[in-house]
């Protein structure tokens, strides 16, 4: 199914969740945080929340910052 | 008599810091000479800003590599929000990642100027509060505006000298110190526009409890000498502040005895 991921479009297989994802994307799951639809995913419930065509996620780091 | 090497820690909600020089991570060559510079500036409270993973790079090491969470503490900003919705969100990310309730608090108004815009950083500031997170706030040097951020319930105030990476130094230091006097309850960081080593030192003499930086030492020309300054900078403005100063006088007053000079000298 076809999903937004940091404002690109992306296909998933049907069923993917959210920790699914985030391993898709090679991320380490503890440096990495998610938001669904604008609504922060924990990073506990990830493996419990699936994704929908259309969702838009957002996959953060932390930077350089001041 | 106080020992005059003592000082007490910086304390901010439950965090306890022993430096009072707080440094960004932005902006260095490498992640090494990040480490290295905050290494060298004596720090124990960093900041790190939230951005979204580049899906195409290849997987390399990154910044919280670098950063032993065992020796600083680690705040997440809310650089580049612009309204008081994405700067919760930016928060809440932060959270889940680092799982600290600390939060250092931007609201911009604008790109060119990056002036804090109050009215969105105070909607944010109380929703923050309320979701627990323990608020440290960027924001102007308008007294009246800190003690609103205070009574809101903001664990730290941090008013700018100047500019963010401005390098203009504290501007309004009459300002700053209305600030230390009005806000009751919370330390206040001067936080934005710090050049060098005596802006830095300028400022803890105002009486400020700590100063944040990182343009000053990150785009320095040599970043880790700069490092070394601030820290040294931050010690001595801190002291000169607890010493307490002599006042500014009009006319002399002589530091050598004006008697038993010999025959001859001594005035007219």
């Amino acid at each position: 199914m076809r999903i937004r991921v940091n404002g690109e479009p992306r296909d998933v297989p049907d069923g993917c969740t959210v920790a699914a994802l985030v391993e898709l994307c090679e991320l380490r799951p503890e440096q990495v945080a998610v938001e669904l639809n604008q609504r922060l995913v924990r990073r506990a419930d990830r493996a419990n929340v699936t994704l929908s065509e259309g969702d838009e996620l957002e996959l953060v780091t932390l930077v350089g910052g001041g | 008599m106080t020992d005059p090497l003592h000082d007490t820690t910086l304390k901010i909600g439950d965090v306890e810091l022993r430096s009072r020089l707080l440094v960004g991570t932005g902006k260095y060559a490498s992640f090494e000479e990040t480490e290295r510079a905050l290494e060298l500036s004596g720090t124990d409270c960093v900041t790190v800003a939230v951005r979204r993973v580049n899906l195409d790079a290849s997987k390399g090491p990154s910044l919280l590599d670098h950063i032993d969470r065992s020796k600083y503490h680690v705040l997440p900003n809310t650089a580049g929000c612009f309204d008081a919705a994405s700067a919760i969100r930016t928060a809440e990310l932060a959270r889940d990642v680092l799982d600290t309730p600390l939060v250092k608090l931007e609201v911009l108004g604008d790109k060119t100027t990056l002036l804090p815009d109050p009215i969105g950083t105070l909607e944010a500031a109380k929703e923050l509060v309320s979701q627990g997170f323990h608020v440290m706030v960027y924001c102007s040097d308008d007294p009246r505006m800190c003690v609103h951020l205070a009574e809101a319930g903001v664990k730290s105030v941090m008013p700018a000298g100047s500019p963010i990476g401005s390098g203009q130094g504290v501007l309004n230091p009459n300002a700053i110190r209305i600030i230390q006097e009005l806000v009751q309850g919370v330390p206040v960081i001067v936080d934005a526009g710090v050049g060098t080593a005596s802006d830095v030192a300028a400022a803890m003499e105002l009486g400020v409890e700590g100063v944040l930086l990182n343009t000053a030492v990150a785009s320095a020309r040599e970043p880790l000498r700069m490092a070394v300054a601030m820290k040294l900078a931050c010690e001595a403005g801190r002291h000169a502040f607890l010493a307490g100063r002599i006042p500014k006088k009009l006319y002399a007053n002589a530091s050598s005895p004006l008697e038993g000079v010999i025959a001859g000298a001594g005035p007219a």
